[in-house]
C-alpha cells in the first residue's frame, strides 16, 4: 500500500497498462519531456523511449485524429488533451468520427483510444481552462465517460479505460491532482460503469462527481454531527452510468441530492433526477435536489470561482434547508 | 505590388503530363511509366466504368432513388491513376467523392450507392478493401490517415498511407496539422489533392494565392503538380511518392490539376456562378477521350474493343439500378446496434422500450 498522489496514480495507471501491452502508447504536448503540464506522465518516457512516448506538435485535431487513425492500426493510443476546454477545438474527431466509427462500420472498426484530459475548475484558471465538460460528452452516444475521484480509481479505471474496445474520454480532475490517498500495491483493475458508496447514510442520498465527491463527504461528516445521515455516491461514470447503485440508495433513504460542478442546464444530474423520478418515484418523500454552478462561465476571481463551484458549506445548506422543508 | 505580380513572383507552376489531351505521348525526365497496350486497354476501360457508375448514381438521384450523390465527372483520370497505383496493403482514406478509388479497391459500387440511398452508413469493411469510409467532413480523413501511416511505420510494414482531399480542403485546420505531423514524424504517406478548381462555388483563389502544390515546401516536403486529367501522368506520379514513401522518405504532396465537370453535389447548381466557356476548355481536356485517342492512333485497340468497354458500362449501370431498387430498408432496432462493444443498462433499457412501442404498431 502506498500513499500517492492523484497526478502520480495517472502515471502509475499509464506505466501499469504501458507494461501489460505493448500496444499502448501516449500521444499529448508536451507529455514527454516535460512529464506533462500537470505533472501528470513523469518517468514515462524514460522508461517507455520516445517510440511509446510522443510529443506532438500543439494540434489538438491532430493528436485526437491520428490517435484515431493509430487506433485502426491495432495500437491502444492514450491521447492527452491538456485542459479538456480545448476539447472545443477538436469536438468534430470526437464525435463525428471517433464515437461513430464503430457503428457506421456495422462494428467492423474498433477505435480502442482513452482521451485523457485536465477537466474542472478550483485552481483559477478561469472561463476557458477550467470547465467541466463531461456532460458534452455524455450526450454523445458511442463514447464512455468517466471521472474519478481519488487515486486508486485514477488507477484501476484508466485500466479499465485502456482495455475497452471503445473511444473513452478519461476526465482527471485538475483540482484533485494534489490530493493523496491510499493506492494498493500490485496491477489494478476496475470496471467502468460501477458506482461506489463512499459513505453510507439512512436519511438523504448525495450524488457526486470528481472533486465533488470529497466536498460531498465532508458535507456529510457536518451533516452527521446535526443528526442528518447521509449515504454519498460516487458516480465515477458516466456513460455506462450505474443508475441502480442510485436508486437502490435512494429506496433506503427516500432523498436525493445530486452535487454536480458543472453548469445547470443538462448537467448529468438531471440525467440521473430524471431516471430516479421515472423509476423511483414512489420511493422519494421530497423533490430531488441538484445543487450545481449556476449558468454562468467560469469566473477567475478567487472568490467568485469559489462562490460558483459547489462547496462543503453550500452543499451543507442546501441539504439542511430540504430536509428541514 | 499587386495581387497578381505577388503571384506570378515565382516560378511559373510546372505539370507533370505523359499524355496531352490530342493522346499524344510526351517523355517526362522523372516521371516516366512503361505501360503495355494491355495496361492501358485496362485504365481506359476502368476510365469508361466508372464514368458509367458517375451517370448512374446521378440519374438515381434526379429519380428521387438517392438523397444525394458527389460526381466525380471529370476526375476519372485521377482516381483511376492513383488508384491502379496502390498495392493491396497500402491504405487508402478517401473523401465521399472518390468513387474511382473504391472502384480500384474493389468495392461493389452498390455499396457506395446505399449509403447515398441512406439505408446504411457505407457498409464495406475498410480492412479487406483497405479503404476506409467516405469522410463527409472536409479533411479530417488527412488526420486519420498521418495516424494510420505512423502506426504501419511503427510496424516495419512495406506499405503507405494515401490521402485523398480537395482544394478547399487545404484551408482546414485539419489537413495543415496533417502536414505537419506527416513531416515531422517522416510518415509514409502520400497527400493526394485533387484540384477540381471549385470548393462549391468558391474558386480556388479563395482557398490559396500559391499554386497549391508549392505548400508541400513550407512543410518540409516535395509538392509536385500532375495533369489530373492524364492518367498516365498519375499513375506514374503516385507510384513514385508512394514508393518514397515505403522506403522511408517521407511524405509527398500530388496536386492533380483537374476540374469538376459536375455540380458539387446533386443540390448544387453550377450555372449560377460559373461561365460555360470555362466548362467547354475543359472538356477538350477530357481524361478518357485522350487515352481513347491514344489507343486509337497507335493501333492499340479497335472498334470492336470500344464496343465492348460500352457495352460492359451499359449492363454495370443496368445492374447497379436494379440493385440499388432492390436494397431493403433497415431494421428499426438496428439503431441500437454497434453503438457501443457491448450493451449497457441505457442502451438494453431504450431498446426493449423502442422494441414494445414498435410491437404496438403491429396489434
Amino acid at each position: 500500500m502506498a500513499q500517492l498522489t492523484y497526478r502520480e496514480a495517472v502515471a502509475r495507471g499509464i506505466a501499469q497498462e504501458m507494461n501489460r501491452d505493448e500496444r499502448v502508447v501516449l500521444i499529448g504536448e508536451d507529455i514527454a519531456g516535460a512529464g506533462g503540464v500537470f505533472k501528470t506522465t513523469v518517468g514515462l518516457l524514460e522508461q517507455f523511449g520516445p517510440r511509446r512516448v510522443l510529443d506532438t506538435p500543439i494540434s489538438e485535431q491532430a493528436i485526437l485524429g491520428a490517435a484515431m487513425g493509430a487506433a485502426m492500426t491495432g495500437l491502444r493510443p492514450i491521447a492527452e488533451i491538456m485542459f479538456s476546454d480545448f476539447f472545443a477545438v477538436c469536438w468534430d474527431i470526437v464525435v463525428n468520427q471517433m464515437a461513430k466509427t464503430r457503428y457506421m462500420t456495422n462494428g467492423q472498426v474498433s477505435i480502442p483510444l482513452v482521451v485523457k484530459s485536465g477537466n474542472g475548475g478550483g485552481l483559477r484558471f478561469g472561463a476557458q481552462h477550467s470547465q467541466s465538460i463531461e456532460n458534452w460528452a455524455m450526450a454523445v452516444p458511442g463514447l464512455k465517460v468517466v471521472t474519478p475521484s481519488c487515486p486508486e480509481d485514477v488507477v484501476g479505471l484508466m485500466a479499465a479505460a485502456v482495455r475497452s474496445d471503445d473511444p473513452v474520454l478519461f476526465f482527471e480532475h485538475k483540482g484533485l491532482y494534489a490530493s493523496r490517498g491510499e493506492v494498493p500495491d500490485g496491477p489494478i483493475e476496475d470496471v467502468l460503469g460501477k458506482a461506489k458508496i463512499r459513505r453510507s447514510g439512512e436519511h438523504a442520498t448525495i450524488a457526486a462527481l470528481g472533486m465533488m465527491v470529497p466536498r460531498a463527504v465532508e458535507a456529510a461528516e457536518r451533516l452527521a454531527a446535526q443528526g442528518i445521515s447521509c449515504e454519498v455516491i460516487d458516480v465515477r461514470s458516466l456513460i455506462p452510468l450505474d443508475a441502480q447503485t442510485i436508486l437502490d440508495s435512494v429506496g433506503r433513504t427516500g432523498r436525493l441530492f445530486t452535487v454536480e460542478e458543472n453548469p445547470r442546464a443538462l448537467g448529468w444530474g438531471a440525467e440521473i433526477a430524471s431516471i430516479v423520478g421515472d423509476e423511483g418515484f414512489w420511493d422519494l418523500d421530497g423533490p430531488i435536489v441538484r445543487i450545481t454552478t449556476p449558468h454562468v462561465p467560469l469566473p477567475s476571481a478567487d472568490s467568485l470561482e469559489d462562490l460558483v463551484i459547489p462547496s462543503v458549506d453550500r452543499i451543507v445548506a442546501e441539504v439542511e434547508k430540504a430536509m428541514q422543508a | 505590388m499587386t495581387t497578381e505580380a505577388s503571384r506570378g513572383a515565382e516560378a511559373p507552376p510546372e505539370l507533370v503530363q505523359l499524355l496531352t489531351p490530342e493522346g499524344e505521348r510526351v517523355e517526362h525526365p522523372d516521371y516516366d511509366i512503361d505501360l503495355t497496350p494491355e495496361d492501358i486497354r485496362s485504365l481506359y476501360r476502368d476510365l469508361v466504368l466508372v464514368r458509367r457508375i458517375d451517370l448512374e448514381a446521378v440519374a438515381l438521384q434526379r429519380q428521387g432513388e438517392l438523397g444525394i450523390w458527389a460526381s466525380l465527372l471529370g476526375q476519372e483520370a485521377a482516381q483511376i491513376g492513383s488508384g491502379r497505383a496502390l498495392t493491396d496493403v497500402d491504405m487508402a482514406f478517401p473523401t465521399y467523392r472518390e468513387h474511382g478509388v473504391a472502384w480500384c479497391r474493389d468495392v461493389d459500387p452498390v455499396k457506395l450507392l446505399g449509403l447515398f440511398r441512406g439505408v446504411n452508413h457505407g457498409g464495406w469493411d475498410p480492412k479487406e478493401h483497405n479503404f476506409h469510409l467516405y469522410t463527409i467532413v472536409i479533411g479530417s480523413q488527412t488526420l486519420h490517415a498521418v495516424g494510420y501511416a505512423m502506426g504501419i511505420q511503427r510496424d516495419d510494414a512495406s506499405a503507405a498511407t494515401i490521402a485523398y482531399f480537395g482544394d478547399g480542403a487545404t484551408s482546414q485546420g485539419d489537413v495543415n496539422e496533417s502536414f505537419i505531423w506527416a513531416s515531422v514524424f517522416n510518415a509514409p504517406i502520400v497527400f493526394f489533392c485533387q484540384n477540381n478548381q471549385w470548393a462549391i462555388s468558391e474558386p480556388l483563389e479563395k482557398q490559396s494565392r500559391i499554386p497549391l502544390y508549392r505548400r508541400a515546401s513550407g512543410f518540409g516536403f516535395p509538392g509536385i503538380r500532375v495533369d489530373g486529367n492524364d492518367v498516365f501522368a498519375c499513375l506514374a506520379v503516385t507510384r513514385k511518392a508512394l514508393e518514397a514513401a515505403r522506403t522511408g522518405q517521407g511524405p509527398t504532396l500530388i496536386e492533380a490539376f483537374t476540374y469538376r465537370m459536375g455540380a458539387h453535389t446533386t443540390t448544387d447548381d453550377p450555372t449560377r456562378y460559373r461561365v460555360a466557356s470555362e466548362l467547354e476548355a475543359w472538356k477538350l481536356k477530357d481524361p478518357i477521350e485522350r487515352v481513347k485517342a491514344y489507343l486509337f492512333k497507335n493501333e492499340q485497340a479497335d472498334q470492336a474493343f470500344f464496343d465492348a468497354v460500352d457495352g460492359e458500362a451499359a449492363q454495370l449501370g443496368a445492374d447497379l439500378r436494379r440493385r440499388c431498387l432492390a436494397m431493403p430498408d433497415p431494421e428499426p432496432l438496428a439503431i441500437f446496434d454497434h453503438v457501443y462493444s457491448e450493451s449497457h443498462a441505457l442502451m438494453d433499457q431504450e431498446r426493449a422500450q423502442f422494441a414494445a412501442y414498435l410491437e404496438g404498431f403491429a396489434k
